[in-house]
């Protein structure tokens, strides 16, 4: 008997294998899109039915909604991907045999992030986290050009350093937690873990954080560790974008909040919040004053994300139920949108045949759809009432404001920054003369609309069930 | 005793010769020699892993100790070197600092390690606070190595060298679960892969593994 827990493992490893096998790229691009169905469908019967826990797989109310998140994005991705990978094999710019083995990667990066998200072993996660960095190296370098090579093995290098760091910091953890635990598997064993952590030893607990820190701070794309992020999203296919900037930052960011949770449990140990909170400042106010030097489309949304992993993961570093929510809610608003934004960009990008923002313009004009498609994505992701990311925003700079003022208006002011890069390049882009070709999309709007009208409505309405359920795991992150 | 002291030292003696090849690999300045030491590399790992599954009675890391010495000390280089013939890649590394102060930098990060990692780990036994120490110590030293070089060959060397880094702290870390092993094997082999993968690209497109003639206009210069 499968359960839920296992299926959302079984379903895209059991795809990848199948799709790896099947040529012809419209039966495999549907097939990638039932997949990924099954498996968001799979993931979401967590909700009703929660199986056991085990040594190796874990479900708690935190995991949940980040598998649920993941699923739902690669599940839309999935079908936006498809009119994507329709187009580049008719301009010739992909051939099928790589689609072939596009595909297979995309559903064995399902696989991977779900696995780091449901591993209840620390060595397992990061196993987990390692492939998933591998599969997307391959997938950003699968055009071949120069800059894409270039892209590719810059992440790689980058990616391996962080994933080494993590490594690192993973076995100080285990030797901290063996006197107490004892030696064998258990001490690497979150439920462990968590049951142990006051008495394990805090220096090793401290020094294990900061390479914890680091190592997977580099996949979140934490400055100044963030050099990867921008070359990796430009040159990369753009569902891969999407999923990039959507999924993989916020699956290394979980691996952070576990074993910020461990540390939170240790009395004697260094509190971990102060330092997420100075690097998510950094990075917020980078990449704010960043944007607006960008000339590339798809570089100025990587620096975006950037922006919005520095705000989330300074409202998880402040800390306290209030902040928890609002670093969560922004999460979930930040991944819908952004990847709603590149699912335009892509199709933007098409249609214009280059990805430089000065060879766009008056884009409302000749492509309404797209036009007004990018605009609503960018009115939500600068943060303007009455959307989605208005609301997390609000919540994060007013609980932050009640305890320490200065890092309110410091962050508030990277985010105005923020807004002001951003109208200014999507003013070009998407009013004024029309320039570059203006041929018609053969585009899938439905995941783009689907996911601004979530975000939409969540800033008017939450359900209660939904409020409820962050509230519990705001707690559950201290 | 006798014993005890003598598993310690001879462990000790390993790990720290790690530190010392790590530091030869800094100022190589032939890729066939950097290649050379990376192997001396691999061996001393080998030996110290295979020490310490004799002395910790783990027979599992003997098969650690048998990848380090099959797989690193001898396939690796062969095919690196093999790629580099077959390329027609430059024989000189070009470093982006000197010799001498990439030398003096190395100082400094061992001494960090040191200074970091025996403290907090004073109570500890050891074998093990020592061991990290010195892991740690390679893990930055190969770390300065991709830093200070521009030629993707000598990267990948300095990328290998850290992972040796990690599996001599996996292996200090006594008890720790064969997950470990088995992963750390498995992403060099991924690794090499994909290295593999990539040399041909680059060479597919460009004739060069300099990652300086990689570095070109990327969409934002104009």
């Amino acid at each position: 008997m499968i359960d839920a827990l296992a299926g959302v493992l079984v379903i895209p490893a059991a795809a990848a294998v199948l799709l790896a096998a099947l040529p012809g790229y419209r039966l495999t691009a549907r097939l990638n899109v039932l997949a990924a169905l099954l498996t968001f469908v799979t993931a979401s019967s967590l909700f009703v039915v929660e199986p056991a826990s085990g040594t190796y797989l874990l479900v708690d109310d935190l995991n949940k909604v980040f598998i649920v998140l993941t699923t739902f994005v690669g599940f839309t991705t999935s079908v936006f991907s498809a009119s994507y990978i329709g187009h580049e094999i008719e301009i010739g710019r992909l051939t099928p045999r790589f689609v072939r083995f596009y595909h297979a990667m995309y559903q064995a990066l399902m696989f991977a992030m779900n696995l780091a998200l449901v591993a209840n072993n620390i060595g397992l996660m990061w196993v987990a986290i390692e492939m998933a960095t591998l599969t997307t190296v391959l997938m950003v370098g699968i055009y071949r050009t120069h800059e894409a090579l270039e892209a590719a093995w810059k992440y790689f290098i980058l990616g391996s350093v962080g994933i080494a760091l993590a490594l690192f910091g993973t076995i100080l953890i285990y030797m901290a937690a063996r006197p107490v635990i004892g030696e064998g598997v258990d001490a690497m064993v979150w439920s462990a873990l968590m049951g142990r952590a006051a008495q394990f030893d805090p220096a090793l607990l401290n020094v294990a954080f900061i390479f914890l820190l680091l190592g997977y701070g580099t996949k979140v794309g934490l400055a100044p560790l963030h050099a990867w992020l921008p070359d990796a999203h430009a040159e990369g296919p753009t569902p891969i974008s999407a999923v990039l900037s959507g999924l993989l930052l916020n699956v290394a960011l979980y691996a952070l909040l576990r074993f910020k949770m461990l540390l939170a449990l240790n009395p004697e140990a260094i509190a971990p919040g102060p330092l997420m909170v100075i690097m998510g400042l950094i990075s917020c106010l980078f990449a704010a004053f960043m944007l607006y030097r960008r000339r590339d489309i798809k570089r100025m949304f990587a620096y975006s994300s950037i922006e919005h992993m520095g705000i989330i993961v300074f409202a998880f570093g402040m800390g306290g139920a209030l902040a928890n929510f609002a670093g969560l809610l922004h999460m979930t608003m930040h991944s819908l949108t952004k990847s709603a934004i590149f699912f335009a960009v892509g199709h933007i990008a098409q249609v214009k045949g280059t990805q430089k923002i000065a060879d766009m313009g008056g884009l409302t004009v000749t492509n309404p759809v797209l036009g007004w498609g990018l605009v609503l994505g960018v009115v939500a992701i600068a943060g303007l009432p009455p959307l989605g990311i208005f609301m997390s925003e609000f919540l994060v700079v007013s609980s932050t404001f009640a305890r320490e003022p200065w890092l309110a208006i410091i962050l508030a002011f990277g985010i105005l920054v923020a807004l002001g890069g951003l109208f200014l390049r999507v003013n070009t882009i998407a009013f004024g003369e029309p320039r570059g070709p203006t041929a018609k999309a053969e585009a899938s709007y439905v995941p783009m609309f689907a996911h601004l009208a979530l975000v939409f409505m969540a800033g008017i309405y939450m359900p209660a069930p939904l409020v409820k359920g962050f509230e519990n795991v705001a707690r559950l992150l201290g | 005793m006798l014993r005890g002291n003598l598993s310690f030292d001879v462990a000790h003696l390993l790990a720290g010769s790690l530190v010392l090849v790590s530091f030869m690999q800094l100022y190589q300045d032939r890729l066939y020699a950097l290649l050379n030491v990376y192997a001396l590399h691999a061996l001393v790992l080998a030996a110290s892993v295979g020490w310490q599954a004799f002395v910790q009675g783990a027979p599992h890391l003997y098969v650690t100790a048998v990848i380090a010495l099959v797989f690193k000390a001898v396939v690796i280089p062969a095919a690196l070197h093999r790629i580099i013939v077959r390329l027609g890649i430059h024989r000189e590394i070009e470093t982006v600092v000197g010799v001498g102060p990439t030398m003096l930098l190395g100082m400094g990060l061992v001494a960090l390690s040191m200074v970091v990692m025996l403290r907090v780990t004073a109570e500890a036994d050891p074998l093990a606070r020592e061991d990290l120490a010195f892991a740690l110590s390679v893990v930055l030293l190969g770390l300065l190595m991709m830093v200070t070089r521009r030629n993707a060959v000598s990267q990948v060397v300095g990328f290998m060298s850290l992972e040796n880094g990690l599996v001599l702290a996996a292996t200090g870390a006594k008890g720790m679960p064969l997950v470990v092993e088995i992963s750390v094997a498995f992403s060099v082999l991924i690794a090499f892969i994909v290295v593999g993968i990539f040399l041909f690209r680059i060479r597919e497109r460009f004739d060069t593994v300099d990652i300086q003639a990689l570095d070109r206009f990327r969409g934002e210069r104009q």
